[in-house]
């Protein structure tokens, strides 16, 4: 009876200001009931022309604002733009210096993805697991400031090596931190992960299948949690990964779900490589001789990584000069919140939330 | 009979013992701005690397709560907010309607070298270069981004404002814009 009356849509905003959408994001829902109709995402509340501001910096003074892209995933963003300075100039890198890059790459995907566990758990109304996740990021952010002095903002990679070696102590800390959070993983499983109400609030809520994932060009995490098992790290591997014994994570059903679960056994995939790269660090040079106002050839040239939230690209276009002439960031989690639309429709308004927690996107990267 | 010995916190400026308790005599303004300063509670509203470290400090290491301090998704309920991160030039009117959504007494700390000037991305074409030139700020914390304990520094500096102002100053200020 109640579906044959008729009633008017209604437009509302989430956000900017909302405590869930991750930021400054703001999402024009257009509703019937409470039912989902159409979802538009409104984006460049937090533009801040990163890419022009590339072209008018040196080549070594833009790795401090990629810092500032994806914050949750710093060192990442380090990866992919010194990546692609080096591919372009040709420069090499020391060994060593490797060895230490897969070390915090995968050490600041733990940190993301944990802090991804904590506000997935805190949209759904958990605030618990926000806490425990926060604590055990603080001992990755311990490790990070030995390193390199920072906490969040570390511009620590430079074109051929990293700035400074390992601080005395960092193994056998990192040891024992990788240890401490394989017990805790087992701690968050009991406590979240195998929760009657999460799994009822998030399984087969925003399904999104192999195919349209595909062409809606996801990646990451949000990708293989339908199915698909692409990862950069195995597809195109870059740096040092190819020697490192790992598995693509994927779930099948691609559900809010099987992305959560994907970036939860991705930390002990990760964890696994920071432990198999701790043993096999050789001793060397850990920087080439780069100068802080360096050229670069004429060229241009494009890197990719994988980076906590998924394929994260940088084109660069030299005109041989000391500075980027253009510089294009591929963003993941811009190209991924463009799926949110056909994911939430039909969905209540309150599992726009768990879906869009799913797909973990970082306003720094969407609008840059 | 025995007096008892009272443990209460400040506002006291003098404690009258008499038979089975005691009279505390003060200002209207040391019990206002007690009750202000201790339960500062704070929007939940990032803006951009800064909020994470805004989170990290209430989170489970440096525990915002122990200052009284709940964060409260909507203005309306709060005393407090911190403009954390990037204002660019479309969040701008926005940041100012927050402002003026929340109730009086209300406070503002500018936490980062972007809110406070624009920081590192001051010479971009997007981005406001300090939260001040829209909303009035009590308190800025330096850093890019700070650290929690800076956070909480900035904090306990508003604390000490807050105690320190009386009512009529702090309703000049407003009237003034300040």
């Amino acid at each position: 009876m109640s579906s044959q009356i008729k009633t008017d849509l209604i437009e509302i905003n989430m956000g900017p200001q909302h405590p869930s959408t991750h930021g400054v994001l703001r999402l024009d829902v257009t509703l019937d009931g409470e039912v989902v109709v159409d979802c538009k995402p409104d984006v460049g509340y937090l533009h801040r022309g990163v890419e022009k501001l590339a072209e008018m910096r040196s080549w070594v003074q833009f790795i401090p604002i990629t810092d500032r892209l994806d914050y949750l995933a710093s060192m990442l963003n380090n990866a992919a733009y010194v990546g692609a300075v080096e591919k372009l100039g040709q420069i090499e890198v020391p060994e060593r210096a490797e060895y230490i890059r897969v070390i915090m790459m995968e050490l600041q995907r733990v940190a993301s993805h944990l802090v991804f566990f904590g506000t997935m758990a805190l949209d759904l109304g958990a605030t618990t697991p926000f806490l425990y996740a926060f604590r055990e990021r603080e001992d990755v952010l311990d490790l990070f400031e030995m390193v390199c002095g920072g906490r969040l903002t570390y511009n620590y990679f430079r074109p051929g090596g990293v700035s400074r070696d390992l601080p005395a102590g960092f193994y056998e800390k990192c040891k024992a931190y990788i240890k401490k959070q394989r017990e805790k993983l087992s701690e968050y499983d009991d406590l979240f992960t195998n929760n009657q109400i999460f799994i009822a609030r998030t399984r087969d809520v925003g399904v999104i299948s192999a195919a349209d994932a595909i062409n809606y060009s996801l990646s990451g995490p949000s990708l293989r949690g339908s199915g698909v098992a692409y990862d950069v790290r195995a597809a195109d591997p870059y740096s040092i990964y190819d020697r490192f014994d790992w598995q693509v994570v994927t779930r099948e059903i691609g559900d809010s779900l099987s992305r959560f679960l994907v970036r939860v056994d991705e930390i002990k995939q990760s964890l696994s490589i920071v432990e198999q790269a701790l043993e096999a660090v050789p001793e060397g040079e850990l920087k080439c001789r780069t100068l802080p106002r360096m050229k670069l050839p004429e060229g241009q040239i494009y890197y990719h990584i994988e980076s906590a939230r998924g394929d994260l690209g940088v084109y660069i276009v030299s005109d041989g000069g000391e500075k980027p002439y253009r510089l294009k960031w591929r963003a993941p989690s811009f190209i991924n919140l463009g799926a949110l639309n056909s994911m939430v429709k039909g969905w209540k308004v309150a599992d726009v939330v768990a879906i869009l927690g799913s797909l973990d996107v970082v306003l720094g990267e969407v609008d840059r | 009979m025995e007096v008892k010995k009272q443990t209460v916190d400040r506002p006291l400026d003098y404690i009258e013992r008499i038979p089975g308790g005691a009279i505390i005599t003060t200002t209207v303004d040391r019990v206002f701005g007690w009750a202000r300063e201790s339960s500062l509670w704070y929007m939940l509203f990032g803006l951009a690397c800064c909020a994470i470290e805004m989170m990290a400090a209430g989170a489970a290491r440096f525990d915002l709560d122990r200052f009284g301090m709940i964060f409260r998704a909507t203005p309306r309920q709060s005393d407090l907010m911190i403009v954390a991160g990037t204002v660019t030039k479309k969040m701008a009117p926005r940041v100012k309607r927050l402002y003026e959504q929340m109730s009086e007494p209300r406070y503002v700390i500018a936490m980062g070298s972007c809110a406070n000037a624009g920081g590192p991305f001051a010479d971009s074409y997007a981005v406001v270069k300090g939260v001040d030139t829209i909303i009035p700020v009590d308190v800025y914390v330096p850093g890019c981004p700070p650290r929690p304990e800076a956070l909480i520094n900035g904090i306990m500096e508003l604390r000490k404002k807050i105690k320190e102002e009386t009512r009529t100053e702090k309703s000049e200020r407003v009237n003034a814009g300040r």
